[in-house]
């Protein structure tokens, strides 16, 4: 097993087509990292260069500290599983597996032991004889995963493997995929495009936009800590609140948006930050969350009393997705989470507050947090 | 509910008169080559011949030298399957999935080869061949024809249907390109293979244009020239000829028969995949 290195990679298509700006991620030993980001935003062109499938542009690419940016795919010591399975439509699921290894000059009694234990830890054994068009697609998903594992290579690397497969599957081999994590202590780089994916299942998560890293951090630290507007929208489901509105000082620093005004209190260490902004728009950020119906949450300190209207709701089994309007702001929706029990209905009028510990507030220019 | 009826009685009935017209001048030659009696055109025509006889087909193998030409034709047209097949994937497989400075200009030659008349390039290939004093030899008769532009093309279209993914997780596999092609993508193209092969297969076979050109003595003909060369000034051997005619149809029938899923299938996926 080894770490992973990038060192400013960049990739440019033809002459300006900026695909990966200066890449910067240090991918430890027996880590599972998750590349997430909307289409288009260069995640698989990342991971694609890390298997050698791309030229990298520049800067340098380190797989267990030797720079391999020439190195070909196969002597990367690396094994990848596509989005489409990309199994041998001609091969058995044993020689789809052994293949590899049958390449690499392996002992043939070695391969049958290798495909034999990767087949018993996906529950494959049955299957050894069968081809890939006689199996669904979430036993050639794990066939492709079996082809990787019997490998044992440095780095394994998934390209949207689970986006084929329907939603309870993918919950199933999202665990397995885990667990196999947990199983090999390998380093692992995944991409999805679906954040909840990447939340559940990655050590650290590199957001991406536009082919430039936002954040490498932790599923727990994107959530609470996002270092700009772009990962604070990404992470989370249903995705943060913005409202824009001007920070101005009373007695305490105040943010004011139309009807929306509430006080930020001193013992929350903002106002150092928030002090240049005095005067300034900034972008305001709360997640469905941390939005509490005040007739129903007592133990939280919450901010001063504001009264939602709600358009529609959206039960989804034990909570509800609320989507309301600030009282004389209708021209603005934000969701709410609530338990579904509040049953509430549409039109009706509550009084809400926003936990104070999780404001958080961004630049309007440069959308970066500034508390 | 009976226009339907009368639609698809009008239907079967227009089938049955096109089979008629594509079949009837087989089974006519068929009739002559069983008939026993020389003058073959007495009216009215007999589709079934009074006297019938397979003495034809015997004076076939017996007053022709038909083996020599059937070794001919089997040796020419096997070679040329092969290595079409051969070629015609390689060369489609560099265009489809290699990148190489030229590419595309290359292939727009080739292409654009296909606009000239196989007709006027019959001189220049054969003052090329004589120049290699290789006129009425195998060689001569079998080079022009072991590679086409055709199924060059037919390949290149068929391998740009094959994911992406797949040519991938071979090269990390550890594939060379070639292995690639040999292990990977000539194994999932039977069809454009068998198309590329049973093309091949017919045209060779059935080449007259050619082989009446390189050949200069009887014993290189292949059979539709040597059955050609029963047509003589004087007289024409009816039922000889036929005879031959029928015998030279046979395998191409019987590959036709044998492969029509591939050939059908073929046809069909040229642009398409599983």
């Amino acid at each position: 097993m080894a770490n992973v290195e990038l060192k400013k990679l960049k990739k440019v298509y033809g002459k300006d087509v900026l695909a990966i700006k200066e890449a910067d991620v240090f991918i430890e030993d027996k880590e599972f990292v998750v590349l997430v980001g909307p289409s288009g935003c260069g995640k698989s062109t990342l991971l694609r260069m890390i298997a050698g499938l791309e030229e990298i542009s520049g800067g340098d690419l380190y797989i267990d500290d030797a720079r391999v940016n020439d190195v070909s795919p196969k002597d990367r010591d690396i094994a990848m599983v596509f989005q489409n399975y990309a199994l041998y439509p001609h091969m058995t699921v044993f020689e789809n597996m052994a293949f590899g290894l049958k390449l690499r000059k392996y002992p043939k009694a070695e391969i049958t032991q290798r495909v034999e234990e990767a087949a018993k830890v996906l529950g494959l054994t049955p299957y050894l004889d069968r081809r890939p068009k006689e199996m669904s697609g979430g036993q050639r998903q794990r066939v492709a995963i079996g082809r990787a594992l019997v490998r044992q290579p440095k780095v394994f690397l998934f390209d949207e493997p689970l986006s084929n497969l329907d939603a309870k599957l993918r919950v199933q081999m999202r665990i397995e995929i885990k667990r196999l994590h947990k199983q090999l202590q390998a380093t692992m780089i995944y991409v999805t495009h679906d954040q909840i994916e990447a939340m559940t299942m990655g050590d650290k998560i590199v957001v991406l936009k536009d082919g430039i890293v936002q954040q490498v951090d932790s599923p727990m630290n994107l959530f609470n800590n996002p270092a700009n507007k772009f990962v604070a929208g990404f992470i989370g489901s249903p995705s943060m609140n913005f409202l824009q509105g001007e920070i101005e000082k009373t007695e305490e620093l105040e943010f004011v948006s139309g009807t929306v005004r509430f006080g930020i209190p001193n013992e929350l260490n903002l106002h150092d930050k928030l002090s240049p902004y005095i005067g300034q728009p900034v972008t305001f950020g709360f997640r469905p969350e941390y939005l509490y119906d005040k007739a129903k949450e007592k133990s939280k300190q919450l901010s001063v009393d504001m009264d939602i209207i709600i358009d529609v709701t959206e039960p989804v089994g034990s909570e509800a997705y609320n989507y309301f309007h600030f009282k004389g702001q209708e021209d603005l929706t934000f969701c709410f989470r609530s338990d579904s029990a509040y049953d509430y209905q549409s039109n009706e009028t509550i009084t809400v507050g926003l936990d104070v510990a999780r404001l958080r507030f961004f630049d309007v220019e440069t959308e970066n947090r500034i508390a | 509910m009976k226009q339907l009826k009368i639609q698809k009685i009008l239907f079967y009935g227009l089938l049955l008169v096109m089979t008629l017209i594509y079949i009837g001048p087989f089974l006519f030659s068929l009739s002559i080559s069983l008939n026993a009696e020389q003058d073959v055109f007495s009216w009215p025509i007999k589709l079934i011949p009074e006297k019938w006889t397979l003495g034809n087909y015997q004076r076939v193998w017996q007053d022709l030298p038909f083996g020599q030409w059937l070794f001919n034709s089997v040796f020419i047209t096997l070679i040329q399957t092969v290595t079409n097949v051969f070629f015609a994937s390689l060369a489609g497989f560099a265009f489809a999935r290699l990148e190489f400075p030229g590419k595309k200009i290359l292939f727009a030659i080739l292409l654009g080869s296909l606009m000239i008349p196989g007709i006027i390039l019959l001189v220049p290939k054969f003052i090329i061949l004589n120049e290699f004093y290789l006129i009425n030899t195998y060689a001569g008769l079998t080079l022009p024809g072991l590679v086409t532009v055709v199924n060059i093309f037919l390949m290149k279209q068929f391998f740009e249907t094959i994911p992406k993914d797949l040519e991938e997780a071979a090269l990390i596999d550890g594939c060379s390109y070639f292995r690639i092609f040999w292990q990977i993508f000539l194994p999932v193209s039977k069809p454009a293979l068998a198309a590329v092969a049973i093309y091949t297969f017919q045209g060779s076979w059935n080449e007259f244009m050619w082989p009446v050109i390189v050949t200069t003595t009887r014993e290189m003909f292949t059979l539709p020239v040597g059955m050609a060369f029963l047509k003589n000034e004087f007289s024409v051997q009816w039922p000889l000829l036929m005879a031959g005619t029928i015998l030279i149809s046979l395998p191409t029938l019987a590959i036709f028969l044998f492969f029509q899923k591939y050939f059908v299938q073929g046809v069909a996926s040229a642009g398409l995949k599983e």
